[in-house]
């Protein structure tokens, strides 16, 4: 394998995917990524210099309205999806002592 | 009579003609589904008793003059990645194992505009990546033909359940074949539309920039009727195009004469079964002496389209996935520490390994030091491959070719190699990456008995000429179906 990926990158691959993995994941993850990048190496055997990233296949422009309300109230409804919520707000882990 | 035998066009003309009622088409599916569900596992939540409710509204509709559309009354399945208002959408997630959408995508708003009535959600590989509906945290869905196969991916759901006649027909989502190769692998019909056809509002996302939603049917009028309803032009996507016509069914003509059909080599070469390829090239052959100019040519860069579409539709879903957190909707892990330990413990034991794998590689590729090295260059190998199709279509109306080099592996048989997994999909993967239509239609049986699937390419916003030439296509065959369609009329 041409690309060995080292604890420390998968630690902080780790970090940015905010996902917590076990000893036996990481290893699995190097194997994994380590391939997977061997395989995406290939696109060095092509010339883009010159070449714009295209982004998207069309032309879009980022699409503006005024900003009303359109849809109605439906806080009741989508605190129903929260795992904890209190007083009409979402519950989370104490952030600031 | 067994009605789910027919197409959702001939139901809907029924229904119309007060023949049956919505009610009875209704039931004649959840019959079959209750006859053939447990062998082949196509839903993941069932709305029965919505369904039956709805069948009453919609008939009133009907019988007051206020619905006249093709598919006024007749059921649908939706791929459980769009949301759908009150009724359960997962993903096939344990992330999302109970999250009740408090509105419906744009896609089936129009089908609900237009009187479909929802049956149930489909199955489909996790967050839709996968190739097999294996990576399902609810259970893998089986191939109807024979139920030791896959039924292909993403998808799957949606196509076992048109394929066992369960709905007439179903919508589904396409990033990178996932429309195309499970309709190949269970012997349907399916069309990826323009991307910017169909609205992704409401469609949960995988890869924004390839995403496009299509339907999922028995025959090309279906596919045809299905996009015209779903297509349309909405603000609330901002990659939305609005298109000069929405019109596909007038491409419904047995007429070829005349049309450039492109067969790139590239697509013939090694990996493809030879099954598969004396089939594909029999499609082309049907079309040739209907009339229509089939020449062979060199497409170019077909092996770099899957290396370029793993860096770019991992690092879109990298950020896409990035909502789930355990905070606002789904699943929290029961114990913590802290906030940033919440975040990370319930993202770990939420997500499946498939799609851990792709956020880990997404997170890497967009990471400063490799954002050039692979990001970038993975979008100009993506504008080069768009050049090339740009190309083709100088010279061709519809490039035609194999939807996947083989037929249904065998269940189990792809998770255990990724990459060969990711090898299948290098038919259909270039056509996301250059925003193209593409549709895959039954054209064989193998010696396995399984079905294999001819997949037609055309330019952006030329649906028109792949329908034409499906169609064409499709009067020179009758449709097969598998032994377990029509288990629920007996």
């Amino acid at each position: 394998m041409a690309n060995v990926i080292s604890d420390e990158t998968i630690e902080y691959v780790g970090i940015l995917a905010k996902l917590e993995l076990s000893e036996e994941e990481k290893e699995q993850a190097k194997k994994d990524m380590g391939s997977m990048l061997d395989y995406i190496d290939k696109l060095n055997e092509l010339d883009t210099s010159g070449v714009e990233p295209m982004s998207h296949v069309f032309p879009v422009h980022n699409v503006f309205r005024e900003d009303v309300v359109a849809n109605g109230n439906v806080r009741e409804k989508i605190l129903a999806n929260a795992p904890k919520e209190k007083d009409g707000s979402f519950v989370v882990p104490k952030t600031v002592e | 009579m067994d009605l789910m035998q027919l197409t959702a066009v001939e139901l809907g003309k029924k229904i119309k003609n007060k023949e049956i009622t919505v009610k009875e088409c209704v039931e004649a599916a959840l019959a079959q589904i209750d006859a053939v569900e447990g062998q082949i596992h196509s839903f993941v939540t069932m709305d029965r008793e919505g369904a039956l409710k709805k069948a009453e509204e919609v008939q009133a509709k009907i019988d007051s003059g206020e619905l006249t559309g093709p598919l006024a009354g007749v059921p649908v399945a939706i791929k459980d990645n769009m949301c759908t208002e009150g009724l359960l959408t997962t993903c096939s997630s344990k992330i999302l194992y109970n999250f009740v959408p408090t509105y419906t995508s744009e896609a089936v708003l129009n089908l609900e505009k237009a009187g479909a009535v929802i049956i149930g959600k489909t199955n489909m590989d996790e967050f839709a990546m996968g190739s097999t509906t294996e990576t399902s945290a609810f259970g893998p869905t089986k191939n109807p033909w024979n139920t030791d196969h896959v039924p292909g991916g993403s998808s799957g759901g949606s196509c076992t359940a048109v394929a066992a006649e369960e709905v007439p027909y179903a919508l589904g989502s396409d990033t990178g074949g996932s429309i195309r190769q499970p309709s190949s692998f269970c012997g349907v019909v399916g069309i990826k539309p323009t991307y910017g056809t169909v609205s992704r509002y409401g469609l949960i996302a995988y890869g924004s920039s390839l995403d496009q939603i299509g339907p999922v049917a028995k025959d090309v009028t279906d596919c045809a009727t299905i996009l015209e309803a779903i297509a349309s032009y909405d603000p609330k996507d901002s990659t939305s195009v609005q298109r000069e016509e929405y019109d596909f069914t007038s491409a419904l003509v047995d007429d070829v004469k005349g049309l450039r059909i492109g067969i790139p080599r590239d697509y013939f070469g090694e990996g493809l079964d030879e099954e598969v390829k004396t089939a594909v090239l029999g499609a082309a052959k049907a079309l040739e002496e209907k009339g229509a100019i089939v020449e062979e040519f060199d497409l170019s860069l077909v092996e770099y389209a899957i290396p370029a579409y793993y860096v770019i539709a991992s690092a879109e879903a990298s950020s896409n996935l990035a909502r789930f957190d355990g905070v606002k909707y789904g699943y929290r892990t029961e114990a913590y520490e802290g906030l940033h330990n919440m975040y990370k413990k319930s993202r770990s034991e939420g997500f499946g390994p498939e799609v851990k794998r792709r956020i880990m590689l997404g997170s890497f590729v967009l990471s400063s030091g490799y954002y050039d090295a692979y990001y970038l260059k993975a979008l100009r190998t993506k504008a080069l491959i768009k050049q090339t199709f740009d190309k083709a279509f100088e010279k061709y109306d519809v490039i035609l070719g194999p939807a996947a080099p083989t037929t249904a592996p065998k269940l189990g048989d792809s998770l255990s190699d990724p990459i060969k997994m990711y090898l299948g999909d290098i038919y259909t993967i270039s056509v996301n990456l250059a925003g193209l239509p593409g549709l895959s239609m039954p054209c064989g049986i193998d010696s396995k008995g399984l079905p294999i699937g001819v997949q037609m390419i055309g330019d952006c916003f030329k649906e028109k000429n792949i329908i034409r030439a499906a169609f064409a296509f499709e009067q020179t065959r009758t449709y097969q179906r598998p032994v377990m369609a029509g288990k629920g009329a007996e």
